[in-house]
């Protein structure tokens, strides 16, 4: 595996963000699926359907990013590992 | 001629600033690229005649939320550097399975779509304003209200997250 350098840790502390980038990500091709098949089948419930995807990937965006601040607030820590305080 | 150019070039542009976003190192660069890949995301909206799409996924996704993540990684500066896991590769497995799951679903919906015949084209594009605001205010009146609803949860639960006493 060679020697662990820093780099290999600033890619663990990255690793948190890019989780929710990649959801970001995740959630724009499933919009881009909505409206083309909207498109296709010329009914405008995919657009509305797209529409409340946005809606409820700015509220996770909102509430996923203040459970990052309070936890890095208490724990002076953001790195996934030791985010472990509430799981069962 | 002109579409197949137009879509194949966003649809390139589109994978690679995605791939980007998750192998840069730097975590400002991989939210800033994420903006630039929600923009052609927007463009492609707009090239399938969706334009209210493609301004609310500028000003919300491009503009709005790539803009708290951005706020978050440079407020949450790493003052000291995380233990490594014992065993990073943990998860490789499962993950391997969902994702070989996943495209022997893709591979499947394209055979079955092969057989199926295509829906006649409507005559003018669904995604106007017009269409798209019917559909919302009568249809979807109460999840359009629910929505509301679940915006305003949002707002007052990051409120209380970003306080300075938990």
């Amino acid at each position: 595996m060679g020697e662990i350098t820093q780099t290999h840790y600033l890619m663990l502390s990255a690793a948190l963000f890019v989780i929710f980038l990649s959801i970001e990500l995740i959630l724009n091709a499933v919009n881009i699926n909505l409206i083309a098949f909207a498109e296709q089948w010329g009914n405008p419930s995919g657009q509305v359907f797209a529409i409340f995807v946005i809606a409820v990937a700015v509220a996770e965006a909102v509430v996923g990013l203040g459970i990052i601040v309070a936890f890095y607030r208490n724990k002076e820590t953001i790195n996934i590992d030791e985010m472990n305080v509430m799981k069962w | 001629m002109a579409d197949a150019i137009t879509f194949y070039t966003l649809a390139a542009l589109i994978l690679a600033l995605a791939v980007m976003v998750v192998t840069v190192r730097n975590t400002l660069y991989s939210a800033l690229l994420l903006a630039a890949d929600f923009l052609f995301v927007a463009l492609l909206y707009a090239s399938m005649n969706n334009l209210l799409l493609a301004v609310i996924q500028v000003m919300v996704y491009a503009a709005g939320i790539v803009l708290v993540y951005v706020f978050v990684v440079i407020l949450v500066n790493l003052k000291r550097l995380p233990e490594q896991h014992p065993d990073p590769s943990r998860y490789r497995m499962i993950g391997g399975v969902l994702a070989a799951a996943v495209l022997g679903e893709l591979v499947l919906i394209g055979l079955s779509g092969a057989l199926l015949p295509p829906p006649a084209a409507p005559a003018e594009p669904t995604g106007s304003v017009e269409n798209i605001a019917m559909a919302l205010f009568t249809n979807f009146l109460i999840p359009f209200e629910v929505a509301s609803m679940l915006l305003l949860v949002a707002m007052v639960g990051a409120i209380v997250l970003a306080k300075k006493e938990l």
